[in-house]
């Protein structure tokens, strides 16, 4: 147990608090918070501190130039600046994953706060719906989706949330599931709470926190998966940079010049890691039973 | 008896869920732009030339009608013919299962015979250097993309080592770095699990009654932990398998293994939608298959699993 030198007692700290306290105590959660943070900021910050011609402009004098001062990642085949690439990348690679995470999410919530809140026929209806998604390998389905779709960004985006929507689903519902007949909620229904009220006010903050859990776990997945099919050549197409599609695009040189595949290996290991860091850092802050 | 009746009733729900399946493929496949006929035939195609091969596959007719005559043919298991080379979907892809299932199997166990002894002695000694060093490697493993650990080993290993063949399949040799790329994402998950399951069995009363009556470390932990903490390991197994066919497609890729894997890519890069739709449909059988499996395992080891419930 902590001990804390404030005239507050246990007890009279909420859930929330107490769920941060544990979580700002979980050094390699803070060390994934930090670590992302950095990452962030440096893409975001991309366009300061390189223009998007680097990621872009063939500069045949300068090709295979190893990290040095003017090229801080060096350089790949056709000259183009790898610092600018994978910065640049970086923002695709991570916008794509929080976009699949937001649509996964947002749909898998309706279908499974539906599902547990209505309970009956819906229930049985969306759930057998679900278990025939989960069904399906969520990469085959991604890649059924792609076929029809095609390539790129916002078509891997969709192909890759629907194949994660079930699982998301089947989370809300578990949680709106042992939240709906409390105390608290029976006592909002008394007082004439609409349905919605009582969802959006009771029952989702308090049943928040397998699911955010979840979705941070999801997200690290996510970066991979989107990567990968950048490898493959199913996602985001050269030379548009993203992580994957870079790594690939310099496949036949990686021998040669190690640090073309170096470092932007690093980069993906070292956001997902971040990220899931954080992910086992929530787990544990939202449930401590469950830490070993 | 029991868990023959348990066996059938699970086969006869998989039903069900495979004709849903393929239903919600079709509707997404046929959604597929661009006109078939015209990209068989080439630019230089008559509009009578594809009309009349449209007739001939049927592609004129309601989405319906197509999807009941794919499903009649599903029942002679007649997955249809590929759009662009015209082979058996069906033979097709058994021909290629055999690699995909070998470098799968051989990845599984590579992962079972390599994380649970590390998970159990992290769990044994839990707060050790040991335990540490472990589970960052685990921690690692999962963050890395499985493409990039691949194609920087095959450099290491196959290039400049010139230890291993670079690609293909022929000799034992061929089929090493492919299954240990394949096996470090369930290697990760095998080490967390094993270590997990251990750690909640450690503390349940029949281990400290065991304990009591005097009985060694050894069998303690061989005898009455270990048998208990199976089941979530067992389960674990069947859940990554699912991973690892979808894993599949990226590591064959990478080692060239005519698998599974590289049929579907090629196939989704061509838009060849039967190959495409039935491999799919294939691998999801065979998952679930897989999943039945492990469920049966799972009550064989724990009695406490009712058949009937």
């Amino acid at each position: 147990m902590f001990v804390r030198k404030s005239k507050k007692s246990l007890s009279e700290y909420s859930t929330g608090e107490l769920v941060m306290f544990r979580f700002r105590k979980n050094k390699l959660a803070m060390f994934g918070v930090v670590l992302l943070s950095i990452i962030v900021i440096t893409i975001l910050l991309a366009p300061l501190i390189s223009s998007y011609d680097a990621v872009v402009e063939m500069n045949m004098a300068d090709r295979f130039q190893s990290p040095n001062a003017k090229y801080l990642f060096g350089t790949d085949e056709f000259g183009r600046d790898l610092f600018a690439r994978i910065l640049y990348g970086g923002r695709i690679s991570m916008f794509a994953s929080l976009a699949v995470i937001g649509i996964a999410f947002v749909i898998g919530a309706i279908m499974g706060g539906a599902a547990g809140y209505l309970g009956g026929r819906v229930d049985t209806i969306l759930m057998r719906a679900v278990d025939v998604l989960m069904a399906v390998p969520s990469v085959l389905l991604a890649m059924a989706i792609i076929t029809a779709l095609g390539n790129g960004v916002w078509k891997l985006i969709i192909a890759l949330a629907v194949s994660q929507v079930a699982r998301f689903a089947r989370t809300v519902r578990a949680s709106v599931l042992t939240l709906r007949n409390v105390e608290y909620v029976e006592a909002a229904r008394c007082f004439g709470a609409s349905s919605l009220k009582i969802i959006l006010k009771h029952i989702l903050p308090n049943g928040i926190g397998p699911i955010i859990v979840s979705a941070t776990i999801t997200l690290g997945q996510t970066i991979l998966s989107i990567s990968s099919m950048g490898y493959l050549g199913l996602g985001v197409a050269s030379p548009t940079p993203e992580w994957g599609t870079i790594i690939s695009e310099n496949k036949m040189n990686i021998g040669t010049y190690p640090y073309l595949g170096l470092i932007p290996g690093i980069c993906i290991c070292l956001a997902v890691m971040a990220v899931n860091f954080i992910g086992d850092g929530l787990r544990d802050a939202f449930d401590p039973k469950t830490k070993n | 008896m029991s868990w023959l009746k348990y066996t059938l009733k699970r086969l006869l729900m998989l039903i069900p869920v495979i004709i849903c399946v393929t239903f919600i493929l079709y509707v997404i496949l046929s959604f597929a732009p661009g006109n078939v006929a015209w990209q068989i035939l080439g630019e230089d195609a008559t509009q009578e030339q594809i009309a009349q091969l449209e007739a001939e596959m049927g592609l004129d007719q309601p989405l319906l009608v197509r999807y009941g005559k794919y499903m009649l043919g599903v029942c002679r298991l007649d997955f249809g013919t590929s759009w662009f080379g015209g082979e058996d979907i069906a033979k097709l892809f058994l021909g290629r299962l055999p690699f995909t299932l070998l470098v799968a199997v051989l990845s599984i166990l590579f992962a079972v015979a390599l994380g649970c002894p590390l998970g159990i002695g992290s769990a044994i000694k839990q707060y050790s250097l040991m335990d540490y060093g472990v589970s960052f490697v685990a921690m690692l493993l999962t963050s890395m993309p499985a493409f990039w650990l691949g194609t920087m080993c095959q450099i290491l290993f196959c290039l400049t080592l010139k230890w291993l063949p670079v690609s293909g399949v022929g000799t034992w040799k061929h089929y090493v770095l492919p299954s240990v790329i394949l096996g470090a994402n369930t290697l990760a998950s095998m080490i967390r699990m094993s270590r997990t399951s251990l750690l909640d069995v450690i503390r349940q009363d029949y281990i400290r009654t065991a304990r009591a009556k005097g009985a060694s470390e050894w069998k303690v932990i061989m005898h009455h932990a270990m048998r208990n903490s199976l089941i979530p390991i067992v389960t674990q197994i069947g859940i990554t398998f699912a991973g690892v066919i979808a894993g599949a497609v990226v590591t064959e890729n990478i080692f060239a293994i005519p698998g599974v894997g590289v049929l579907l890519i090629n196939a989704v890069k061509a838009r060849d939608v039967p190959i495409v739709m039935g491999t799919v449909i294939f691998v999801t059988i065979i998952v679930g298959m897989i999943n039945l499996v492990v469920d049966i395992v799972c009550a064989l080891i724990d009695p406490r699993i009712d058949f009937a419930s």
